[in-house]
């Protein structure tokens, strides 16, 4: 399966890097300031580069995801807040450029169906273990019964067929 | 000719699976033994047809016979032999090809091992079998024919693509491909139970080997595929939530659920109906996850229009297996009488428990992988679902599932005691906290989650141990030659229980280890050095070499420890020539259980490159743990009450023992 991703990304940036690979992350584009650039790392990780298949712009080559890091790390250096950031790039490129989707109408059921189904598997599973711990309850017998089965016994052993 | 033989083979094998499909299944209707008896020769002969279909192409891809549209597009008269053999799968047509001879493998090994089995099961099972044989060998001769002819021939391919040149390419396929398919065993057996309406522990064993082969090969492959990514893509990173990645994750998940059901309904006669379900998902997940990768939709949802027929005869195979086995379940299940009594606190609801979180991890991958296909094409809205959504999601779903792990071990089955199962958990409990606590003093400000997990996986890799300890503790003291006695005495699946446990918690201290990685981005002169971590690089210089099928460019660095200068790496730029595409070939250098890890960039006008440098420190682990899983799969499968044909030599046995003496308790 990887083979055919690896493939998928290497077409499809290269494509658009066309003979020119260039690198995720240069040297040129780090940040003097380590607070700032760990910032700009964490901002980048979460980010989409477009062109590429599922890549963050972190890790990707292509230099549409240069562009970005090199404006996310212009709109850190003047002072812009995480979110800030975040909601410039959307409103320039749309919902599709964060890694992490944001929680609303059309992307409920994305983030609660893992909880909703954990919430119904752990029902199904306390009502199935409790019916299934009540099961053995019959195997105990109560004294009408045992005086009944010993009744029955008693009449078995004196009265063969 | 021999390429004609191949097609003619296929084409023969296809009405094989039909007829293998048919009779079998109209003798078990009609319990007609003579028509059951068909299924064994069929599924052979059904093999070796296919065997010798994929052993044509294999002949002409090794020959360079560029009469075939299928060499031409994907090999080169100079490309070196391994990648040669390996290229027959490193294509659509030849991966399917790799897959339909996986499946007709199978489906001749379990015609041929388990022979304790009732005739009639075998046979629906086979003919089941055959089906998904027939389904997908048609797809391959309509829409994906490898033999293809090509009028005039060219003199030469078009080469592989380059980053499939790597030995990689030869084992990983593989490897995965067995894991996915071997799931069709049990698929194809479940279906089979429901047809005949009759499920019970005996179903459970003939099946759970075929499950735990399956389960090692895919773990193993999964393990194997991204350690590839890792060194082939040149930053690093080893799982990216990529769907493609995901759809190996999803009957991974499924199949391990399976692995853990199965044991209870063997052992206890419980969980029989969702055993049968998780059967029938995971390899309604293997094909979604062959539909995902082959039909293109991925790349993007007009890949579809690029070949649609493709996607939609695939897509037509998934609705008809999937919705088919789904609809036979529904159906038959409720006619199953379920058993087995046990107390919530006991085995049995751990694995329970387990299996609970397992499917809902699985689901949660579902749902990312497919949700912004599904949202697309309803809306219109594009939206990307990455990592940061899975270590929201999938996390909080694993680290519960963790730390239960080893405390489903340390309970019994039936009944079980929770304060015991923590007393006997206490030591690896300790020691994991000891060790965050430790860490956390130490490292402090440091990554919280990094310790946190660190100590979970001491807890894990230690806990895997503590039941055999308990085990060997509870048949009395002495020396140590008893105890290592004792050892050898407990059975192999208990041993194979603990390694895949504990090979899990070395994944996740390697997982964990990540949070103490040292990252360095910088150019670098020749002669300059740079401190990694522990470690001191220092370039030597730049220059330019050829390959068979490419050049390079050699960057050539010196790596020292404490001014000690212990080694060189390589890492290098290449350039492939026929398809005029560059890769990073990364030099990496394990150093313990960590590895430095260094990846070229570009060149600068000023004589300098630009070099990405890490320190991984235990690094390794997040793989190594993967292979010990894979060797306790193993170990439990050699544990002779697992072993295929294990229900021949029980019944001989059963046959000795007097009737009513008491089986023994495990």
């Amino acid at each position: 399966m990887r083979p055919l991703r690896a493939l998928l990304r290497s077409v499809v940036c290269l494509l658009v890097l066309a003979s020119a690979p260039a690198d995720a992350v240069r040297p040129d584009e780090v940040l003097a300031d380590p607070a700032l650039e760990a910032r700009a790392r964490g901002l980048s990780a979460e980010l989409r580069c477009m062109v590429c298949q599922n890549q963050s712009i972190d890790d990707s080559e292509a230099p549409l995801a240069r562009d970005l890091r090199l404006l996310l790390r212009e709109r850190l250096v003047a002072g812009d807040s995480d979110a800030a950031i975040r909601s410039y790039l959307v409103a320039r490129y749309g919902d599709f450029v964060l890694l992490r989707p944001p929680f609303k109408a059309s992307t409920l059921l994305l983030w609660l169906t893992p909880l909703l189904l954990l919430g119904c598997g752990a029902i199904l599973v306390f009502a199935n273990l409790r019916r299934r711990s009540r099961a053995p309850a019959p195997a105990k017998l109560s004294p009408v019964e045992k005086a009944q089965l010993a009744e029955l016994l008693k009449h078995e052993s004196a009265d063969p067929h | 000719m021999i390429v004609e033989t191949g097609h003619y083979a296929l084409v023969l094998a296809f009405s094989v699976a039909l007829f293998q499909t048919i009779l079998p299944l109209w003798g078990v209707s009609r319990r007609d033994d003579g028509l059951i008896g068909t299924a064994v020769p069929l599924a052979l002969a059904q093999f070796f047809l296919v065997l010798l279909s994929f052993a044509a192409l294999t002949y002409a891809h090794v020959a360079s016979d560029f009469s075939l549209v299928n060499v031409v597009e994907n090999s080169h008269s100079a490309k070196p032999l391994i990648y040669k053999i390996s290229g027959v799968w490193g294509n659509h047509e030849g991966s399917m090809m790799l897959w339909v001879l996986i499946l007709a493998l199978f489906g001749g090994l379990a015609a041929v091992c388990v022979p304790a089995m009732p005739q009639a099961l075998r046979a629906a099972a086979l003919g089941v079998q055959a089906s998904i044989a027939a389904a997908f060998l048609l797809f391959i001769l309509v829409t994906s024919n490898p033999f293809a002819r090509l009028d005039p021939a060219p003199i030469e391919g078009q080469d592989l693509n380059p980053i499939l040149q790597d030995p990689g390419l030869a084992i990983h396929p593989p490897l995965l491909y067995v894991g996915y398919v071997g799931f069709s065993i049990a698929f194809s057996f479940a279906i089979a139970a429901l047809i005949e309406g009759r499920l019970d522990a005996a179903w459970a064993r003939w099946v759970r080997p075929w499950v735990l082969v399956a389960w090692i090969f895919l773990t193993l492959g999964i393990a194997m595929g991204s350690y590839w990514a890792y060194y082939t893509l040149g930053w690093g990173g080893f799982w990216f939530w990529d769907p493609v990645e995901n759809a190996s994750l999803m009957p991974w998940l499924a199949g391990t659920a399976l692995l853990h059901s199965i044991a209870v309904m063997e052992k206890r006669d419980a969980l029989k109906i969702w055993t049968v379900f998780l059967a029938l998902l995971a390899f309604s997940l293997s094909l979604l996850g062959t539909f995902l990768v082959r039909s293109g939709v991925l790349t993007s949802v007009h890949a579809f229009a690029s070949d649609p027929t493709r996607g939609i005869f695939i897509l037509v195979i998934l609705v008809f297996f999937i919705g088919g086995s789904l609809g036979l379940f529904a159906w038959r299940a409720p006619l199953l009488k379920p058993g087995g009594i046990f107390a919530p606190v006991s085995r049995e609801g751990a694995l329970i428990l387990n299996n609970l979180f397992l499917t809902v991890s699985c689901a949660t991958v579902f749902v990312g992988t497919l949700y912004p296909l599904v949202l697309e094409s309803l809306t219109g809205a594009k939206i990307s679902v990455g990592a940061p959504y899975y270590s929201w999601t999938f996390l909080p779903l694993a680290l519960p599932l963790l730390a239960l792990v080893p405390i489903g071990q340390s309970l019994a089955w039936k009944r079980g005691d929770l304060l015991g199962a923590a007393q006997r958990l206490t030591v690896a409990f300790g020691c994991g906290l000891g060790a965050a606590v430790l860490l956390l003093a130490a490292v402090r400000p440091g990554p919280t989650l990094g310790v946190l997990a660190v100590g979970l996986a001491i807890y894990l890799i230690i806990g895997a141990f503590s039941e055999i300890f308990s085990r060997l503790r509870g048949r009395g003291a002495g020396g140590a030659r008893q105890w290592v006695g004792r050892a050898f005495g407990l059975p192999r699946s208990a041993w194979g229980t603990a390694l895949a446990h504990a090979g899990l918690g070395l994944s996740v201290l390697g997982l964990a280890a990540t949070g103490w990685g040292v990252e360095r981005i910088l150019p670098l002169h020749p002669g300059e050095s740079v401190e990694v971590g522990p470690y001191q690089v220092t370039l030597i210089g730049l220059f330019p070499r050829q390959g068979p099928n490419f050049h390079e460019t050699v960057a050539r660095v010196s790596l020292a420890a404490n001014g000690q200068i212990f080694g060189t790496l390589e890492p290098s730029k290449r350039q492939f020539t026929v398809r005029q595409m560059a890769t990073t070939e990364a030099g990496i250098r394990t150093l313990g259980l960590g590895q430095l890890y260094i990846s070229p960039g570009e060149q600068n006008g000023d004589g300098s490159i630009d070099l990405r440098l890490y320190w991984k420190p235990l690094v390794t682990l997040i793989w190594g743990g993967a292979l010990v899983m894979g060797l306790g799969g193993l170990l439990s499968l050699s544990d002779r009450r697992i072993r295929l044909g294990a229900a021949r030599r029980a019944r001989n046995n059963r046959r000795a023992l007097t009737p009513g003496q008491p089986q023994p308790a495990e």
